[in-house]
């Protein structure tokens, strides 16, 4: 049915738009590769240069915290709320996930503003938890959205077989529900590492301390204090971005999926 | 002690428990999330400065953005972007999508990671390379002399009619691969037959497409148009790196001046109206998309 000619038309489109996405990328890592702009370092020093001169070593280690710590609670904590939406029925069930949907739509901006003010008057502003606490209310948003249409999905036999058995609903979550939710747990670790790692507007308000800042941030004042030419910040950016595109090659199934499933966030 | 009754119901009966499973999470997205939506609403009725006292002003920050030019401008901006966030790599997608799924090609798997790359790349290195792509002397010009029309070449970036559409533009780079891989994915899932009944009757490509592939699509197109409309909508860090709103206030967005007006105007309330407003606007493109969705797919 198909002929020839449309079959390698097809090929030659393929090859266009791969390219054209992977151009921009290209970019910035050729560039990261070449001449330095004071000419003392290239190749793989330019990355050691700007890892010195850029201090990327701190923000790298600040994003790791965070990301970590971000994932584990808003994990944990959206297991435990979708267990009780997609298992369990109780007053309000409809209502109050409602209320956590509200949450996958709402934008950081309207937030921000009054949370910066708020934690101010706390003393909290410039602390880990005022970068950290935000992100997991809103990965717990939509964790908890992610977990709830998993159990709903095919966990009522489990459950009941669990119960007859006589184990706890502790038990039944722990040891019989979650091993079998696996690759759910890991899509939604992967997607919210992301997002994590990738944040900018709630570092960026709530952290004015240089050894407080994320890499995404420090990139972006790294950008504005060094005019010296582009080799040592497409160097940084490429640090920047190379931990969740590692990531993705090797899970791009789960981020895949998840980014197309879980279509709500984004 | 708990009644035998209960430690035996099955799921689907009324369990109290489940408050307690839902406390910890609840709790963090009341305090950092509800709480602060909430005060947003407050804040949005009064003028303040971030440190005097606030004067009540009613809903006189939700009038000024209508009334305020800059900000009727960032609401213009912001349905510009959604064109080339939305629109175009809607269009694009499907008609890449369908050339792509009409004949299966080998590679679509390498294909698909490639096209889907940009999205798992954080939004300032790619404001990053775009910023340099567009420079005075970064690779657009460097193609536009090579081709021999030197005279277009210029800071893209600093034009003042041409910042929005290259701003938005990167929208389009970014948004494109994320919405042909997921159509892609609906249109694998169509019946062959309905492909072969349509060729029976005689349908070439254009046709077939019309009659057989969009109305199948139809799901995935809301889903696509809602999160590529919300990206429009929420582009902050990009704009923030590329232009900071520049020229002029050419390349202001609404979540821009949410952060502007906050942070380095101190104005605080006129701040969480427009973030009170956003929110209000992506609620209802979201409604209105998945309605549209809903009542033309019986799934």
């Amino acid at each position: 049915m198909i002929s020839r000619a449309e079959k390698s038309a097809n090929y030659v489109i393929l090859l266009a738009f791969a390219a054209f996405a992977l151009a921009p990328i290209l970019t910035v890592v050729q560039s990261a590769f070449g001449p330095a702009d004071a000419g003392e370092s290239s190749g793989f020093g330019n990355f050691a240069e700007a890892w010195r001169i850029g201090h990327f070593g701190t923000y790298l280690r600040m994003s790791l915290s965070v990301s970590v710590f971000v994932v584990v609670v808003s994990v944990v904590l959206s297991i435990l709320a979708g267990f009780a939406f997609g298992t369990m029925r109780f007053r309000g069930s409809g209502p109050l996930f409602y209320v956590f949907l509200l949450g996958i739509m709402m934008p950081s901006e309207a937030i921000v503003v009054p949370l910066y003010f708020d934690l101010r008057t706390l003393g909290l502003t410039d602390t880990f938890w005022a970068v950290v606490l935000p992100q997991v209310a809103q990965s717990v948003a939509f964790g908890t959205f992610w977990m709830r249409a998993y159990f709903r999905a095919g966990s009522r036999d489990i459950v009941e077989a669990g119960r007859l058995d006589g184990a706890s609903t502790r038990r039944i979550l722990w040891q019989l529900l979650v091993p079998l939710a696996r690759p759910a747990i890991v899509t939604m670790t992967v997607l919210v590492f992301m997002w994590t790692w990738n944040e900018f507007l709630i570092p960026l308000v709530m952290v004015t301390d240089e050894n407080l800042r994320t890499a995404p941030l420090g990139l972006a004042f790294f950008q504005g204090q060094y005019s010296q030419g582009f080799t040592l910040l497409a160097a940084g950016a490429v640090i920047v971005a190379t931990p969740v595109v590692v990531l993705y090659l090797f899970l791009q199934r789960h981020f895949i999926a998840g980014m197309l499933e879980g279509a709500v966030r984004e | 002690m708990p009644s035998p009754r209960r430690t035996a119901s099955p799921p689907g009966e009324p369990r109290r428990i489940a408050y307690l499973y839902l406390l910890p999470g609840f709790a963090v997205y009341a305090a950092f999330l509800l709480y602060p939506l909430l005060r947003s609403v407050q804040l949005s009725l009064y003028d303040w400065d971030g440190l005097t006292l606030g004067r009540w002003v009613g809903l006189a920050n939700y009038r000024e953005i209508i009334s305020d030019v800059g900000l009727r401008a960032a609401f213009g901006h912001a349905l510009v972007l959604m064109v080339f966030f939305a629109v175009v790599p809607v269009c694009v997608g499907l008609l890449l999508a369908s050339v792509l799924n009409r004949a299966k090609v080998r590679g679509l798997a390498f294909f698909r990671t490639v096209v889907f790359l940009p999205q798992v790349v954080a939004m300032v290195v790619v404001a990053v390379a775009w910023r340099r792509i567009y420079g005075p002397d970064g690779s657009l010009n460097d193609l536009l002399r090579a081709i021999g029309l030197d005279s277009l070449a210029r800071g893209w970036l600093g034009d003042y009619a041409l910042a929005l559409p290259a701003v938005g533009f990167v929208g389009t780079w970014f948004e494109t691969g994320l919405v042909t891989v997921l159509l892609l994915a609906g249109m694998g899932r169509i019946n062959g037959s309905l492909y072969e009944a349509a060729r029976l009757d005689g349908a070439g490509p254009v046709r077939e497409f019309l009659a057989v592939t969009l109305p199948s699509v139809r799901g995935e197109i809301a889903v696509a148009s809602t999160l590529t409309v919300i990206a429009a909508l929420r582009t902050f860090d990009l704009v923030y790196v590329t232009t900071s709103g520049g020229p002029g206030n050419s390349t202001s967005v609404p979540s821009y001046e949410v952060y502007h007006r906050a942070f380095e105007l101190g104005r605080v309330g006129s701040a969480a109206a427009i973030g009170v407003t956003l929110t209000l606007v992506i609620l209802a493109i979201s409604l209105v998309i998945n309605r549209i969705g809903d009542r033309e797919t019986t799934r």
